[in-house]
């Protein structure tokens, strides 16, 4: 019971990493005020950028490179849209996402020819599992050696990345001056701006840190989790990130317990596949697979509360002319 | 308006060129795409082996989503092409209305049934060559607990495990088989991350040996295999290459030669509508046996399966098919 305890939580850490940093992405964006409904453009542009990569120079970091570059110039285009030109948050957004689905098919036909994939990944051109000092010694040890060896040790090094994020997303935004004035922003960007204070290159700042994130979590899927690009990979993530920035108030903490949460439930539906239950018997697939989803409605309707965003969200800032 | 103007003439263009191409064959795939490195892909052989071999170039068509399969089918057969082979069992409902209101048109389709006059079904008895595998895959396990994932949670999908599990149990009766099935919609035949996730599952659980019988999703299960140090078995197409080393065969179905046939038949005219059901006898399904997964077969395994094939063959092996009945009691 214990082993299948740390087995599925070892799961949720592979499962939830890209909801992490996908979630922490929208945090910055959304905190700034620019509702990012592109996410899920931006990682699968970055997914797909980062396998090219690795594919062509034989290096994951390379590939890492190029997706965030990738995801960073989405996120730009998004700006540019939204900030210069006061354009509207969602529809940009949803370009972004459709473009990208098209794109990143079409370029990899293109490219490499193999209908929409890109070359499996092997070796170098991927993120392989670090295996922490120890862990092998420690295998055996009760209980300590099991969460050390079985649940620490053996990810790949993305997988650390978005766990760390997490504490330094909550020191960036809480503790240092750019948070302050990236909450402000959000918030009430007349105040920033009477302060004498851009408000557009902080809503920019803003966006770069999500394409670098998104990037990140991209590069995750394509480099680390899986070995190589397929069309819509990211199958919905970027809007499952969404629904845990919701979730989790727009607060670093809590949208990471929201992530955890999605990717339990996730690998407990992998889990209870075809497990007899006493007293029921075969739970079927059907009934595994919208656990999360009924789950999800439960906790939001009755536990959490109300979710109030950013005052500024989805309004462009236009200066008061006297 | 520029846009519109464009658009309009490409289709113009595109309109153009087809109403040329009457009597022309053409190809449905399903919405995992024709380079799925499995079922469909399979089929695109077949049909680049007749195009090769003849020069007759095949129209083919990828929908997109659901919406788009009858659509299409709709318009290739209003054009004239045929036969228009169909790939799929989730097809089965849009071909039996589209060979409906064109009864001059002949269709083919593969993993579906459908009495009418102008359509041929092509159906294979997966059963037996998931029987063969999974005796193998009993033989080649040393935890003696081996994994089935399947694609879609769908009567045909079932029809491969329950006959694996059968071989693994004829081979081991001690044997233990954990069975996940990736979803319940289309996409959980190109979901390779839940692949890869399911995997993992059921590696973690004991075993040492899956068979993936699931399109697309089936890459995520073999590079789970790669990366853990143990062995998959591909399924359609044969698969060996896409791991070598720890590929430890594909159950091959014959697809490819389903379309190559129906395209030859119609050419000579001796096609005919009906039921075409191939097996281990027929060739329609077997096992694979090739450089990439020769290192994993021993002689006695090759004996064994060579006398199970033969066993199946003659009839004294019965394979229980989950279709009949849709239970797996055998």
């Amino acid at each position: 019971m214990f082993e299948t305890l740390i087995l599925m939580l070892d799961a949720t850490m592979r499962v939830s990493t890209p909801l992490i940093l996908a979630a922490l992405a929208g945090l910055y964006s959304e905190r700034a005020g620019i509702v990012d409904i592109g996410l899920e453009g931006k990682i699968l542009g970055s997914a797909f950028a980062a396998a090219a990569g690795a594919a062509v120079f034989g290096s994951a970091w390379i590939g890492l490179c190029l997706g965030i570059l990738a995801s960073v110039s989405l996120a730009m285009i998004h700006g540019f849209a939204c900030i210069t030109h006061r354009g509207d948050h969602i529809v940009s957004g949803v370009a972004i996402n459709t473009i990208v689905a098209g794109l990143t098919v079409t370029l990899s036909m293109y490219w490499f020819g193999m209908g929409g994939q890109t070359p499996a990944l092997s070796g170098d051109a991927r993120f392989l599992d670090i295996t922490f000092p120890f862990a092998d010694a420690l295998q055996d040890v009760p209980v300590i050696g099991a969460i050390y060896s079985n649940l620490l040790s053996g990810h790949n090094i993305l997988v650390y990345l978005a766990f760390a994020m997490v504490p330094l997303t909550y020191w960036v935004v809480y503790k240092t001056r750019f948070g302050l004035r990236l909450r402000a922003v959000g918030e009430n960007p007349h105040a920033v701006d009477t302060a004498g204070i851009s408000v557009a290159f902080i809503r920019y700042r803003a966006l770069i840190v999500c394409g670098i994130l998104c990037g990140l979590a991209g590069a995750y899927l394509s480099t680390a989790h899986n070995a190589g690009f397929l069309k819509d990979m990211s199958a919905g993530k970027g809007y499952m990130a969404l629904a845990a920035l919701i979730f989790g108030k727009w607060r670093p903490v809590p949208v990471l317990l929201a992530c955890l949460l999605f990717g339990f439930l996730d690998a407990v539906a992998v889990r209870m596949q075809g497990v007899e239950i006493p007293g029921i018997g075969q739970v079927p697939v059907q009934a595994i697979e919208v656990l999360p989803y009924v789950l999800t409605v439960l906790l939001l309707a009755g536990f959490i509360g109300k979710a109030v965003g950013p005052k500024a969200i989805g309004r462009p800032y236009v200066k008061e002319r006297a | 308006m520029k846009a519109v103007f464009l658009a309009s003439a490409t289709a113009l263009a595109i309109a153009s060129s087809m109403a040329h191409a009457a009597t022309e064959p053409a190809v449905v795939y399903d919405q995992a795409g024709k380079f799925d490195k499995s079922f469909n892909e399979g089929v695109y052989n077949g049909v680049k082996r007749y195009t090769e071999e003849t020069g007759v170039k095949i129209r083919e068509f990828e929908p997109k989503n659901e919406a788009q399969v009858e659509q299409g089918l709709r318009r290739l057969a209003n054009r004239g092409y045929s036969p228009i082979v169909t790939v799929g069992f989730n097809m089965t409902s849009s071909v039996e209305k589209v060979a409906k209101d064109f009864p001059n048109v002949q269709f083919t389709i593969i993993d579906g049934v459908i009495d009418l006059p102008n359509v041929q079904s092509v159906v294979f008895k997966e059963h037996e060559g998931s029987f063969l595998v999974g005796a193998l895959a009993s033989m080649a396990s040393k935890t003696d607990k081996v994994g089935f994932v399947g694609g879609m949670d769908i009567p045909l999908i079932r029809k491969f495990g329950c006959g694996y599990e059968q071989g693994v149990k004829y081979a081991s009766s001690s044997a233990t088989v954990l069975q996940n099935m990736t979803g319940s919609t289309g996409a959980a035949f190109n979901d390779p991350t839940k692949g890869s996730e399911l995997a993992k599952s059921q590696f973690s659980q004991g075993a040492d040996v899956i068979f993936a019988a699931a399109g697309g999703t089936g890459i995520g299960v073999y590079q789970a295999a790669k990366d853990g140090g143990k062995l998959a078995i591909g399924v359609d197409s044969n698969q060996n290459h896409i791991q070598p080393g720890t590929m430890l065969t594909s159950m091959v179905k014959r697809v490819d030669e389903a379309a190559y046939k129906t395209y030859e038949d119609a050419a000579a005219g001796t096609w005919k509508p009906g039921l075409v059901v191939l097996g281990l006898a027929e060739g329609g399904v077997d096992w694979a046996l090739d450089d990439n997964n020769a290192n994993l077969i021993t002689e006695e395994m090759k004996a064994e399966l060579n006398d199970i094939r033969a066993k199946i063959v003659s009839g004294e092996i019965k394979v229980h098919d989950y279709m009949s009945d849709n239970t797996c009691n055998y």
